[in-house]
Parts: structure tokens; sequence; C-alpha cells
């Protein structure tokens, strides 16, 4: 039983259902209603120090790859890489300081010099110092990606609840989790996972289990439909320190990208506000300010609209994968913050490969460690 | 508080920023501004008046634009207090400033892109706010829509009244809803021929509560005078039925000439506006003004967590207490904001306001007025509410949202396959809503469509579309 119909639940439905098991899905609202149809969809390894995280990332990356050879063309999934610039000398020393030790854990990264960035983004702001090009930073949309994966996973047996809330877990004896008790009916099972995401913290409290999974605000302004003018992902060199970043106040990072429908995205700020939806005009200020900065051009683009979610997100910045001790019979799949899309298949593969006992990839195994859920006891 | 007209700059701090010069926000600035209050009257567009007092721009030299208007001698008296005030400094009317983002600091700020073409930028500062940005029209669409030729009622309406031109010559009125009447009054009158009025609800809802009809005689003689004006023209009242198709030919034009609307087909529909099979019949027409009510236009206050309240004709307007106030302190509302429901309704509830954020206890009969209206607007609400119904005469390749060119289809396969179950899923699993006009036009169809038992606000951050280095000229903090 996946709680949670966001990308990471959709994929932990669609590797278990593959895998032979029997599988319900259940969720209050729609389909990617949570943050996956509020976030972004890139996939990136660029942005990421060699660590945990990264090896993670790097199976997911490939995975996605397969996922869009497998399941065609329908949720927009686009290698198209990623392109990082300093503004200064100063900062593009810092980005070949941190290629350099990524490089060292298997991610390819290009230097570009300042003569040669007009190659890979004709319309980036002149007077930039150099860049770093990452080949294998992809993108999906989003939502489509969930509800694709939710579908292959029905097609495999998987039963899809949605409209449905989970208000208790049931327990069987010894405390172990035996299903679900929802606004309508009890459903048992032999486990449960949590991908109930930002509120998998409450999920979480319903076993009686501490996991503090915490809200982190971001805006997305999306123009106008344009011609294909950015070509990569593009952002500047301090994002990086941004997501590694614990501090509340507000933060963005100005990935700029253009989109198969035309219209150029631009996010994302991070703030821990809670879960306050006001529109922030300071925020979409700053947004606006980094994209201008970057590509000139856009200052005169028309945005079309803006919109909020809220990444879940562990004081380590690492997300919770795999089976709790302290509640047998529950596992949990959440707290990925800005990185959930990228991260749900290889987190739905390592919930298949506990649940059933076998390995179900011929990727590298990843060491989980990490990623305990009961580290934060 | 009132602070002296001496000080006056463009952008603030006043004592109160209106947002909407229509019937409420006019009456609203005209109101408070008599109490000594020093306001901002802004509006998107070019002229005080809103949707109702629409009026042609001087230069067309209307000889008399009061011709359309039921109302026009309390219109002429709210724009003389209007230029007095203006005279006075006491209101700083500020025409073509769309405001797109409201930031609720001490004081407020207002942020518009200005200018005919929206490439200015402004910042405006008050203490209070009052919300009276009105509504724009609910469409439903159905085989053929997209037609030139096809123009909503209110549009019409709004052609009319600005430039004095017409649709068409022969022109069928349908939709659902007091609008419509006033529509096809309207376009007879300025010499079209309408050979039908296509009204899909049964007007019953209003006959069931007689005593809140009777209480409200302005209305019954504002129906009473339209019905007369329609039956002196041999308009036909078509009820419980709707235009289910349009059809487009090149009629006379030359060869090669535009494809327009040239007939319509309408159906009887059963209760829940369900066409009943072999009960079409065609008319011709050149023209087709359709619609189905008003949507309120709430976000620049619920993207601030104002609370809402669901209509009886399936919208969502903004909860206000008894003096206009909103759930967010400092942010009134009036007008179609709380809930559609006339020109009249809107000055009391505009009038009320600027009462309240003056400190100033209402005039008499004022809240009784409001409260009657509002029982009216709610019975009405309640008569032309969409029933479920109507989507059956849609078919797979109809389209919905005509800015991202979504079909019915796509939408029927994003509920069915892909597990949407309301518009914001829908509109992220097809791009329905994700255009130009941000949903405007296709939300209410959509959410329809994807089965939703309880309609709620849409999400629009931005008010409209704005320059990008606008944006980028917001303060740091
Ligand atoms: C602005 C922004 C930009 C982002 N950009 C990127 C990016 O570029 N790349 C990237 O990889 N990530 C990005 N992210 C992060 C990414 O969106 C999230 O990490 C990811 O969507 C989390 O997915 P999830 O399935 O865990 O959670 P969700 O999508 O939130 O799904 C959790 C689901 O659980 C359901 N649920 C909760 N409680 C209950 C209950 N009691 N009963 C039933 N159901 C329940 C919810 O309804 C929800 O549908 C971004 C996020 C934001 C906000
Ligand atoms: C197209 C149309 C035609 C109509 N025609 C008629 C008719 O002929 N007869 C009739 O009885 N009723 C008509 N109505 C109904 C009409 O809404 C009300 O009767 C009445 O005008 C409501 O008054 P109001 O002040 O609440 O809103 P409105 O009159 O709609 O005024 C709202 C004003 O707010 C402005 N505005 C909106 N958003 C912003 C923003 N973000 N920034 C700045 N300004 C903004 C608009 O430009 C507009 O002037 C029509 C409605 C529409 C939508």
């Amino acid at each position: 039983m996946v709680i949670g119909a966001g990308v990471v639940g959709a994929a932990c439905a669609f590797y278990a259902a593959r895998a032979g098991l029997s599988v319900a899905v259940i969720d209050r609202g729609p389909v990617a209603g949570g943050t996956t149809g509020a976030g972004e969809g890139n996939l990136l390894l660029s942005d990421k120090q060699p660590g945990p995280e990264l090896e993670l990332a790097k199976v997911s990356a490939l995975l996605w790859q397969e996922l869009a050879d497998e399941l065609g063309a329908v949720f927009e999934y686009e290698p198209k890489g990623g392109l990082v610039v300093a503004a200064d000398p100063a900062g593009q020393l810092a980005l070949a300081a941190f290629a350099a030790k990524q490089r060292a854990a298997g991610v390819t990264a290009h230097e570009v010099t300042a003569d040669r960035l007009a190659e890979y983004e004709p319309h980036l702001a002149p007077g930039l110092a150099g860049g770093f090009h990452y080949p294998e930073d992809a993108q999906v949309q989003p939502a489509l990606a969930a509800a694709h994966l939710l579908r292959a996973a029905v097609r495999a047996g998987a039963a899809l609840h949605l409209g449905e809330r989970v208000t208790a877990l049931l327990t069987g004896p010894g405390g172990a989790v035996r299903g679900v008790r929802t606004d309508r009916r009890e459903l048992a099972a032999g486990a449960v996972v949590n991908a109930a995401g930002t509120w998998g913290g409450q999920i979480a409290r319903l076993a009686g289990v501490e996991l503090p999974v915490l809200p982190r605000r971001g805006f997305v302004l999306v123009t106008e439909p344009l011609p294909r003018v950015v070509r990569h992902k593009v952002y500047a060199a301090d994002y990086v320190a941004d997501v590694a970043s614990g501090s509340a106040a507000l933060q963005s990072s100005g990935v700029v990208e253009g989109t198969p429908s035309g219209t150029v995205l631009i996010g994302a700020t991070r703030e821990r506000v809670g879960f306050d939806r006001t529109v922030s005009a300071p925020a979409l200020g700053r947004l606006a300010r980094q994209a201008a900065a970057l590509f000139p051009f856009l200052a005169d683009v028309r945005v079309l609209r803006a919109y909020r979610g809220f990444r879940p997100y562990l004081p380590d910045h690492l997300p919770a994968i795999g089976a709790d001790p302290r509640a047998p019979g529950l596992l949990h799949a959440c707290g990925h913050e800005g990185a959930g899309i990228g991260l749900a298949p290889v987190t739905g593969l390592l919930i298949a490969e506990q649940l059933t006992g076998r390995r179900l990839s011929t990727a590298d195994p990843v060491d989980t460690a990490p990623f305990r859920p009961d580290r934060f006891a | 508080m009132p602070t002296s007209p001496s000080d006056a700059d463009p952008c603030g701090p006043y004592d109160l920023a209106v947002i909407g010069a229509g019937p409420a926000g006019l009456a609203g600035a005209v109101a408070a501004a008599d109490q000594g209050l020093r306001c901002a009257l802004i509006d998107a567009g070019a002229r005080p008046g809103g949707q109702y007092y629409r009026h042609p721009a001087p230069g067309l030299r209307a000889a008399r634009p009061d011709r359309l208007h039921h109302h026009w001698p309390v219109f002429a008296e709210l724009a003389d207090r209007l230029a007095a005030h203006r005279a006075a400094g006491r209101i700083s009317y500020l025409p073509h400033h769309h405001v797109h983002l409201l930031e609720r600091r001490e004081p407020w700020r207002l942020h518009a892109a200005t200018g005919a073409d929206g490439s200015g930028r402004a910042t405006l500062r008050a203490a209070a706010v009052l919300l009276a940005t009105g509504a724009y029209e609910r469409q439903l669409p159905f085989p053929g829509w997209t037609l030139p030729g096809v123009v909503t009622a209110g549009g019409a309406q709004a052609m009319l009244k600005a430039g004095l031109v017409l649709p068409g010559r022969r022109i069928v009125v349908a939709g659902s809803g007091p609008l419509l009447l006033a529509a096809a009054a309207s376009l007879t009158a300025a010499g079209a021929e309408v050979p039908a009025i296509v009204e899909a609800s049964t007007y019953l809802g209003y006959a069931r509560r007689p005593g809140v009809l009777a209480a409200t005689p302005g209305k019954l003689a504002e129906g009473v005078a339209h019905g007369a004006a329609l039956a002196r023209h041999r308009v036909r009242l078509h009820r419980a039925s709707a235009v289910v198709e349009a059809h487009g030919g090149r009629g006379v034009a030359p060869a090669g000439g535009w494809e327009r609307v040239e007939a319509v087909t309408v159906a009887r529909l059963d209760a829940d506006w369900r066409p009943v099979p072999g009960t079409e019949r065609r008319i011709e027409c050149d023209a087709l003004a359709i619609g189905h009510g008003l949507v309120p236009q709430l976000e620049l206050a619920t993207e601030l967590g104002a609370a809402t309240r669901v209509v009886p004709d399936g919208t969502v307007a903004l909860r206000v207490d008894a003096r206009q106030l909103t759930s967010v302190p400092g942010l009134w509302a009036a007008g179609e904001t709380c809930g559609v429901g006339g020109a009249e309704l809107a000055l009391a509830e505009g009038e009320l306001a600027a009462l309240a954020i003056a400190g100033r206890a209402p005039v008499a009969g004022l809240l009784s007025r409001r409260r009657r209206l509002r029982a009216f607007a709610e019975l009405m609400a309640a008569a032309h509410r969409p029933g479920a119904g109507w989507s059956d005469w849609l078919r797979p390749e109809t389209e919905v949202c005509r800015c991202e060119e979504v079909t019915a289809g796509a939408i029927g396969e994003a509920v069915e396959r892909l597990g949407a179950t309301d518009a914001r899923t829908v509109k992220l699993l097809t791009r329905a809503g994700m255009g130009w006009c941000q949903g405007r036009m296709c939300s209410s169809a959509v959410a329809c469509l994807a089965g939703m038992a309880e309609p709620v606000a849409d999400s629009r951050p931005l008010s409209g579309p704005v320059r990008l280095g606008d944006l980028a000229a917001l303060p740091e903090d």
C-alpha cells in the first residue's frame, strides 16, 4: 500500500507492481496534486556534490532514460544538458574545483570558456566569466511523469484510490503496520510505503514514529511561449551553495530553461516559511532579476503566470528511504526536497528491492545507510 | 487619519486604494472621499464605469450613450462627484493601471502595469484596499464556438456600449442568465434582428421564492422593460434550450472569403441540461452572442488567503462580513467580487464598504437594500446554475481551452486514464488553462469535465501578464 500519488509514490508503485507485488496507491487528492504538480522537472547531476545524494542521482538518471525508452515520449523527457555559468573569474574557479570533485565521482562536466558560451547559449548576457556544461542533466514534465508511471503500474495490476485520505495506520501484534484506515474504510496490506512527500511526517506520526519532514517554499515564473531561445538548463554558480544551505532566508538560483511548449521556466526560490501560500513580491522580483541577468532579452518578455510549491525537506537534506526499524511493515520514501522528481525512480527501485528482497536492476547497488529513516532519532 | 490633498504624491500613501472603477469601485471611492479620505481609484480600462456603465470614447462623439443604459443618471451623478473630488485632490483617478500583484504590508502595496499597452509600471501605497474588480464571463464550449461571428453575450454588450458596433445583423442570443435579456434588448435597440433568445434554464428558480422577487421591484421593472422591448421586436424566447452547435459557412461573401457562423442548432434540454435527442432545429444567423453568467474575479484577494464561499450558480466569491470586510484585515470587497449581483447591488456595497473604511455607520436603508438585492442575486444564481449534463453536447474534437487548443477528448483522457480529478491536474496534464487568459475562459468548463463536486477559486499569483523587467523592478523587501 503506497500512500501518495506524487512522482515518488508513482515510482514505488511502478517498480513494485512490475516486480510482481500486489500494489495499491492511495491519495487524498488527484495524481500529482501535491508538490509534484508544483515543481519543475529538472533531473540534475550538476548541482550535487559528491556524496550519497549524487550516488542516488546517478542511478536515477539512468533509470529515467530507461523509463523514457520504455514508456515513450509521454512525459517530455529531454536529455538537454545543463550549463552552469559564473559571473566572475573567482566564480569560474569555484566551479572548476566543484566540477573536478564531481568528475572524480563519475559525473561528466566540460569547461566552457567565456568565448565559447555563445555556442551553447547565443542569448546569454555578455561579460560572463565562463561556465561548465553537464551533458547528463535532463528534464521531464513532473505531473505527466507521475501520471504515466501510475498508468503503467495500473496496467501491471496496481489499484489506484484517489480522493481518499489516510487517517490512521492499522497495527497488529507488536505494533507492526498492517494496512491503513481511510476516511471511507480499512484497507489491509502486508506493507505500507509512506510516499506522502511534505506530509510524510504526519504519516510517520500515525505509526508513532518521528520523521521531521518540513516544507521549504519555492516560486516559479512561467513566460509567454517563445521560439526555442534557451537550449539548456542554465543557472548561475551561486545555486550550488543555495541547495546545500540550511538557512531559512529567501534564496534563489535563477534556473532558466525552455520547455517543449515554448514557455521559459524560471525557478525557483527557497524559503522556510511553513505552508504559507501567500504570493511574495520579493521572491518573484528576485527570480526575475536573476533571469534577466542571465538572459537580458527576457526583460521584455511577458511572464504569464507564477506558481508555488512546498518541497519536503529533512534536516540533513537527504531523503528517507527504506524500512523503518521502529515500525515493522512501514517503509518511508519521502523528504526529497528539491530533487524528488530526479530521485523518484531510484527511490521506487530501492523500495521495491527491499519489499521483494531481490535485486531488480543491473545498475550499481546504492548504499542506503545514509537514508535510514530512523537516523534523526 | 485623513491626509491633506496638498501632500499629493501619485504613489501615495493613500488612505484608501480602490481597485476597479465599475459601479462598486466608483461608488466606494466617491463615498470614501465624501468622508474626507484620500483615495486612489485604479482601473485597468481607459474610462470609469466598469462593465455596466461602459461608454464610448469621447472621440466617437456618440450622441446619446445613455440610450443603452437604464441607470445613466446614476452614473452621470457619480461621474460628476468623481470630477469634483479629483479637482479637490481627494481622488487620484488612475486609468490604464492593471494591478497584477497585491502585497499585504503596512501600508499596502499595489503593483500595476500601466499605459494602454501595459509597458509602464507603478507601485502605489495605501492604508486600506477595496477590491472591486468585477467579474468575467463564464463560457461553456460547444462544437463551432470558435467560429468567427460567435461572441460572448457580455462582449456583444461591451462592443455596443463602447463603440456602438454590432457583431452581426441577425444575432442569436444564447446561454443562461439575466445578461441575455439585457444583451438582446440592446442589440435590437441598436437595429439588429434577434431571431431567438435561447436560455438553458427554465426560469423556475425565481418562482420558487416569490417573496424575494416581490421585495425587489427594481429588478422586476427591469425585466419587464426588457420583456416589453423584446416582444415589440418579436424576439422568441426558447427556455430549457441550448445552442448545441454553431455551423460555419462562407455565406454570401465572395468565394474564398472567411468562414463565419451562418446558423446554429438549438436543442431542448432536460433538467440536467442534457440535450434531448430529436428536438434539434436550425436557426439561420450571422452572429451568435453567448454566455453562461459571470465568474467573480478574485485572485488578488485569494492569493492573500482571503476566505471564499460557493455561490449557488457554481462560482466562488469572496466571503465578507456585514460591512464588506474580507477575512484579510484591511482588505474590503464590493460588487461582483462578493458574488455576481448586478450594478445596483454593486453600488450599495461600494458605498457600504467606504463608510466602514471611514469608520462611519451605514446610512439608513443601505444595509437592508444590500440584503434584499443580495437575496435576489442568490436566487438568480441558483436558477442559472449549469446542469451537469451540458457536456453531452461536446464532441471529442471540440476545443475546450482555446489558448492552448486542448480538446474535450484530451481532457477526458486525463480524467479517465491519468488520474486527474480536478481542474488543476487537468491543466498540468493537458495544458488546458495555461495560456494567455490563464483559464478565465475554460476553467469553469474544465472543472465540470474533471467531475469536481465543489468549485474552488483558480490560483493566479499574478493577476495578468507582466513584463519580466517590471517584476525585476519589484522592491527587495
Ligand atoms: C518550486 C519547486 C521546484 C522544484 N523543482 C524540482 C526540480 O527541478 N527537480 C526535482 O527533482 N525536484 C524539484 N522539486 C521537488 C519535487 O517537486 C519534490 O521533491 C517531489 O515532487 C516530491 O514528490 P513526492 O511524490 O514525494 O511528494 P508529493 O508530490 O507531494 O506527493 C505526496 C502525496 O501524498 C498525498 N498525501 C499526503 N497526506 C496524505 C494522506 N493522509 N492520505 C492520502 N494521501 C496523502 C498528497 O496528497 C500528495 O499527492 C521542486 C519543488 C518545488 C516546490
Ligand atoms: C463583459 C460584461 C458585460 C456586462 N454587461 C452588463 C450589462 O450590459 N448590463 C448589466 O446589468 N450588467 C452587465 N454586466 C454585469 C456587471 O458585471 C455588473 O452589473 C456591474 O458592472 C458590476 O459592477 P462591479 O463594479 O462589481 O464590476 P465591473 O463593472 O465589472 O467593474 C470592475 C472593474 O475593475 C477593473 N479591474 C478588474 N481587474 C482589475 C485589476 N487587476 N486592476 C485594475 N482594474 C481591474 C475592470 O477594468 C472594471 O472596470 C456585464 C459583465 C461583463 C463581464
